[in-house]
């Protein structure tokens, strides 16, 4: 029996050929948080639920745009408040839905693919731990932030758009609208405000990530009772309470450093827009507290790392 | 080079030692079933093999260390754990995107070839397959993977004969070129006896027995003695004794053949016979010890 004899080289070829292409590290990187996003499609789901829901009580005030704009000048601050308070509110309603999905998606992104066995399928792989750390890190600190802005620009557009058409309708003129809502402005601000947020948070979420690589079950009781232990402890023993303020410093993200809430004339600013004039960004990177948080973030990361290298399924 | 190399492979959990000081070497080609009692530590050391656990002692898998370097070997070596480890969520389709996003040795037409004689539909999700076709999924996956060792651990545990079948017929002619190292463990030993080349039978953290199939078919015959001469065939010191319609049965460790021949039908016997020999003479040898 003879065998063809362009058999073997050819499969050899095919080996070769296959062998040669190396997958770049980034490529590696954008299927995990790919990955991330087909098994939790509650992270851009609840954004554009929070986004649809602003949009909903919005259509109910557009009734009410007409009589603000009509008002007379008198109360110009008045007005002004009125006139933004929809877009303030769209953003701060996303900033918190992103926040919920960021903390109940950390805390089951390493504990679920061990609950289900899907990790030996994920380890079979050639994908290392590391880069799965950081692809599910990725997910509320740079995923969630960018879709929480594309998601509030388009909202406030849209916003804009219909209130213009309204005012079109009532017969009013828009300019007043376009000239009092300063939208630009207001996404530079949220733009930093996200930023701000995603460093400042860090450490939060790489702890969670921690001790859902971590913790057999009951991930969030072993994510929250030993930060409440040292609290308690600290009370009882320094009588201090300088653990708590830090948390809550992590928890608003720094952000009372980041920002002025009192203007130059000694008025309190409103939340529902504060003015590009009001950051104040050297005092945030300024801030110790930034860089040992992000020391601390780093650190838990390095540590669910290795941790996910020993861990088996529950 | 051989494809696994061990040596004092160890492997405790606690006070339990799951791997005792294993000596193992695969050389490449080969298919290796890994034979052992529920909890006899197969699942460890393959887990060792894979770098999904720490261990001591010495082991290299293709060269590598699997501990720290389980990224680079998953490169040349693929797995199925059980059945049971994709993912519920993931789309056929998502797997089909991920693995070849991921894996350099990822051959994704080879896949959809596969899977198109399936019954799989692209965009189900694995949690509306049934077990077998979830095992008919992963195992695409695996075959489409152009690697030097395939990893088994009871790839068909629950699945119907007809899937267990399929199975073992695709990884033979579709998959398995003789340059491709395989290891197996299965607790359905009768299946798989034609698609090895060697046998491994490890109780409680040791191997027990190692060798080729040639070997093993060479070394092991069974004889059912005709009833006038068991007396006989007893004398010739069999490994094990077994009754069947009335019948004796004896298996011998390196008799002489012609010998045997003269006592009644001669024969290979199956794994699964040998495996019930020398394990319950393994037991019985400890229960006379501890007396």
């Amino acid at each position: 029996m003879t065998t063809p004899p362009n058999a073997l080289p050819e499969t050899l070829l095919d080996t070769q050929a296959v062998a040669a292409v190396q997958i770049p590290a980034t490529r590696v990187l954008y299927w995990s948080v790919r990955r991330e996003l087909w098994e939790n499609r509650s992270i851009y789901i609840a954004p554009l639920v929070a986004a649809g829901l602003s949009m909903l009580g919005f259509f109910v005030s557009l009734t009410q745009l007409p009589r603000y704009v009509r008002m007379p000048s008198a109360d110009p601050r008045h007005q002004f408040i009125m006139l933004i308070m929809p877009y303030g509110h769209t953003a701060w309603l996303l900033l918190l839905t992103a926040f919920l999905v960021g903390v109940f998606y950390s805390l089951d992104a390493l504990h679920g693919e061990r609950r289900d066995r899907s990790i030996l399928f994920w380890k079979s792989l050639p994908v290392s731990d590391r880069t799965t750390v950081l692809s599910k890190a990725a997910i509320p600190l740079v995923v969630l932030p960018v879709l929480v802005f594309a998601i509030t620009v388009v909202t406030h557009l849209v916003m804009l758009a219909l209130s213009t058409a309204v005012l079109l309708l009532s017969g009013l003129n828009p300019f007043i609208l376009w000239r009092q809502v300063p939208l630009f402005q207001m996404e530079l601000i949220l733009l930093y405000g996200l930023a701000v947020l995603a460093l400042g948070q860090a450490p939060l979420y790489a702890w969670l990530l921690l001790v859902s690589g971590w913790a057999r079950r009951t991930v969030f009781l072993w994510a929250v009772l030993p930060l409440l232990a040292i609290c308690v402890v600290e009370k009882l023993v320094f009588n201090t309470t300088h653990f708590l303020a830090m948390l809550g410093n992590r928890l608003l993200g720094g952000s009372p450093d980041a920002f002025s809430f009192i203007t130059p004339s000694g008025a309190p600013v409103d939340p529902h827009f504060i003015p590009l004039s009001q950051i104040t960004p050297g005092r945030f990177l300024g801030s110790p507290d930034l860089w040992i948080g992000l020391a601390f973030a780093a650190l838990f990361l390095a540590v669910a790392v290795r941790v996910r290298h020993y861990r088996e399924p529950i | 080079m051989a494809c696994i190399e061990a040596r004092g492979l160890r492997k405790a959990f606690g006070a339990t030692v799951a791997v005792d000081g294993v000596d193992l070497r695969v050389e490449e080609g080969r298919i290796l079933g890994l034979i052992g009692p529920n909890g006899a530590g197969k699942t460890t050391a393959l887990n060792a093999i894979l770098g999904l656990t720490p261990y001591q002692g010495e082991l290299k898998v293709l060269g590598r260390d699997p501990w720290t370097a389980r990224e680079h070997l998953m490169r040349d070596v693929s797995f199925i754990a059980d059945v049971a480890v994709l993912p519920r969520w993931l789309r056929v389709s998502q797997a089909l995107d991920y693995v070849s996003g991921v894996h350099p040795r990822f051959d994704r037409a080879k896949a959809e070839r596969f899977l198109a004689k399936t019954a799989i539909n692209r965009s189900g999700k694995v949690r509306e397959l049934s077990k077998g076709m979830v095992a008919q999924l992963h195992l695409a996956l695996v075959m489409a993977i152009d690697a030097k060792l395939l990893v088994l651990d009871e790839p068909t545990l629950g699945l119907d004969i007809l899937y267990r079948k399929q199975f073992y017929d695709s990884l033979l002619n579709d998959y398995f070129d003789r340059t491709r190292t395989i290891v197996v463990t299965t607790h359905q030993v009768e299946e798989i006896q034609d698609v090895l080349t060697d046998l491994m039978f490890i109780n409680h953290g040791r191997i027990v027995l190692s060798c080729s199939m040639e070997e093993f078919e060479s070394r092991y015959l069974e004889v059912m003695v005709n009833p006038d001469q068991v007396a006989a065939a007893r004398a010739l010191k069999p490994i094990h004794e077994r009754q069947v319609f009335g019948r004796s049965i004896l298996l011998f460790d390196r008799a002489d053949r012609r010998q045997l021949a003269a006592l009644g039908e001669v024969r290979t016997p199956s794994i699964a016979d040998l495996f019930v020999a020398i394990m319950g003479n393994q037991s019985g040898a400890a229960q006379g010890a501890a007396q």
